[in-house]
């Protein structure tokens, strides 16, 4: 293929002229991109701060962040609400709901697969700011949920106040699990039905073949995703931000909610800094991984 | 007999099941779309005693949220274009050309693409503000361009090297240019890779709510997510109808752009077209 290529000139491999074809979107990448994660670094050990004396000068101050961090009990309820929020919604919620609902769809009517699909998707291509709209009236006191516990002759919960935590949580998978669902319906479309079917014939039960077969023949699918559903999760700001603002309390408030604050509403913005960067240790971590499950 | 019966209720099992989840998935959002032609609309999900268009007409012909619309579909249009731009252009000599460093460079803008923004977004306020871009729309739209540029370089790059490059070396032949060559031969065949990365970075930006919350100030910069935001806080207790009506019209580009992506799938990457003639 190449031999064409050589024959004309300026066109060889060893040509240069692609370095102008990279700068533009590297250069924006380095300036916006890259400069800022590595100001995460740089800010995490500064005082930085949007008013007050340490506006003026700033100036480092070690790791003081970080034992301040480590010292303030806020620091830890963020980091606990954060996992259970990311194993709730993502880790379990979207990834075993998302399976759920491919593995029942796998060779069923045309139509009802279509309806359901699209009902699943539709909840992930509407923004989120809409989701959050959606759901805090769908759990809202008045709301949806009530009326039909209240006409099934149940009362009513106030759900954003009793168990917020919870209710985000089933916000973000109402949200996200379409992802889950269609990385898990390409996954087992690609199990052989060959193998399921020699299983039958064995004798194995239908959940047998779940858990000695399709499972372990998709499990590098499941893993890509639970990093993917993860790192997306770990994100994820506006949804709890406007369904809850991070309470009652701090009851919602995940690290990037707990960032926020401090960052803007306290304007401690050295502090939250160092905040945003445990959040980036655990995606960079998550994504490592994640390159690496891709290579292989 | 009993036995049919039987089997034919655990057949239909699933299907119970997933009617459920359904309808647990569609209830939210029948209460958004109801809501919004509903004159005397509630938190809950009811039967309007009449529809009406006065909701979206009181949306529309407010000009300050037609200024919000019209902001986000600046930036997300020229985020999108710009993307589709530079990614193109840099994706074609990591497609064509034999790199010395195009190994770890592929790695790293994979490694990009995963990371969450949310945990640069500090630092990059700080950014903005020395460099006087704070509450600029256009550098909101920089900034969305970096963001999503390690996906349109890792799309198009794998798009690209699936176009022959046989077709391209022919151009040359016939005496076109480089630039020639991408834009009468290879950019046409990339037309599917090319929308998709357009609809995924505009569907993006159209819907992210943090990134302007963080580096835009004045309400008259806002684009419709904070717009809608703001308008939640305002009257969310009040107006259940407008803001219903508000977020359908929101959300509608999203799901347009998404059913139209599915197009653009189910057509297929194929090349067929391009390697018989």
């Amino acid at each position: 293929m190449s031999s064409i290529a050589a024959a004309v000139p300026g066109r060889t491999r060893k040509n240069r002229t692609w370095i102008y074809f990279l700068l533009p979107s590297v250069a924006i990448m380095l300036l916006f991109f890259v400069y800022p994660i590595l100001l995460t670094f740089f800010y995490s050990f500064t005082n930085l701060a949007l008013t007050g004396e340490s506006a003026k000068e700033l100036k480092f101050i070690g790791i003081d962040n970080y034992t301040h961090m480590f010292k303030d009990p806020t620091v830890r309820t963020g980091i606990w609400n954060t996992i259970v929020f990311l194993l709730g919604s993502a880790v379990i919620g979207q990834q075993v709901l998302g399976f759920l609902i491919a593995l029942l769809m796998k060779r069923k009517n045309k139509t009802f697969r279509r309806i359901i699909g699209t009902v699943v998707l539709a909840g992930w291509v509407t923004p989120e700011i809409v989701c959050a709209l959606c759901l805090y009236s769908f759990f809202g006191d008045e709301g949806t949920l009530n009326a039909i516990l209240g006409f099934v002759g149940a009362k009513g919960i106030a759900w954003l106040y009793t168990m917020p935590m919870f209710t985000v949580i089933l916000a973000n998978i109402w949200h996200g699990t379409a992802f889950s669902m269609l990385v898990f319906q390409a996954a087992l479309d690609d199990v052989p039905s060959e193998i399921e079917e020699a299983a039958v014939v064995d004798g194995a039960s239908r959940w047998q073949i779940l858990i000695r077969i399709t499972i372990p023949y998709i499990k590098d699918s499941i893993t890509t995703n639970m990093m993917l559903v993860t790192l997306q999760t770990l994100g994820v700001f506006g949804l709890i931000y406007a369904m809850t603002g991070g309470g009652p309390g701090t009851a919602t408030t995940t690290l990037p909610i707990f960032m926020y604050n401090q960052a803007f509403v306290n304007y401690q913005l050295g502090y939250g800094t160092a905040i945003s960067l445990l959040l980036l240790l655990i995606g960079i971590v998550l994504s490592l991984f994640y390159i690496r499950s891709m290579k292989s | 007999m009993k036995r049919m019966k039987r089997k034919h209720a655990v057949r239909m099992v699933p299907y119970a099941i997933l009617a459920a989840i359904g309808l647990c998935f569609v209830l939210p959002l029948l209460w958004v779309l109801v809501a919004s032609v509903d004159p005397n609309a509630m938190q809950t999900l009811k039967m309007p005693s009449r529809l009406t268009g006065g909701n979206y007409a009181s949306v529309l012909s407010d000009s300050g949220n037609q200024r919000a619309f019209a902001i986000g579909l600046l930036m997300s249009l020229g985020q999108a274009v710009l993307v589709v731009l530079l990614a193109l252009l840099a994706a074609y000599p990591l497609s064509r050309y034999q790199l010395k460093y195009k190994k770890p460079f592929m790695l790293t803008v994979l490694f990009m693409t995963s990371l969450p923004i949310t945990a640069v977004m500090v630092p990059v306020y700080q950014l903005f503000l020395s460099l006087k871009l704070y509450d600029n729309v256009f550098g909101v739209v920089l900034f969305y361009v970096a963001s999503s540029m390690p996906y349109g370089i890792w799309m198009l790059k794998n798009f690209l090297d699936a176009v022959p490059a046989d077709l391209e070396e022919a151009a040359w032949v016939d005496g076109a240019s480089v630039f020639a060559g991408i834009r009468k031969v290879v950019a046409p065949l990339m037309v599917p890779g090319i929308c998709t990365v357009a609809i995924f970075t505009f569907s993006g930006s159209w819907g992210n709510f943090f990134v302007p919350y963080i580096l835009l100030q004045s309400p008259g910069n806002f684009p419709a997510s904070l717009k809608l935001y703001q308008f939640f806080g305002q009257y969310g207790m009040a107006d259940y109808g407008k803001l219903a009506a508000f977020s359908v019209m929101y959300a509608m580009p999203s799901i347009v752009l998404y059913v139209l992506s599915q197009r653009f799938m189910s057509k297929g990457f194929g090349l067929q077209g391009g390697t018989k003639g």
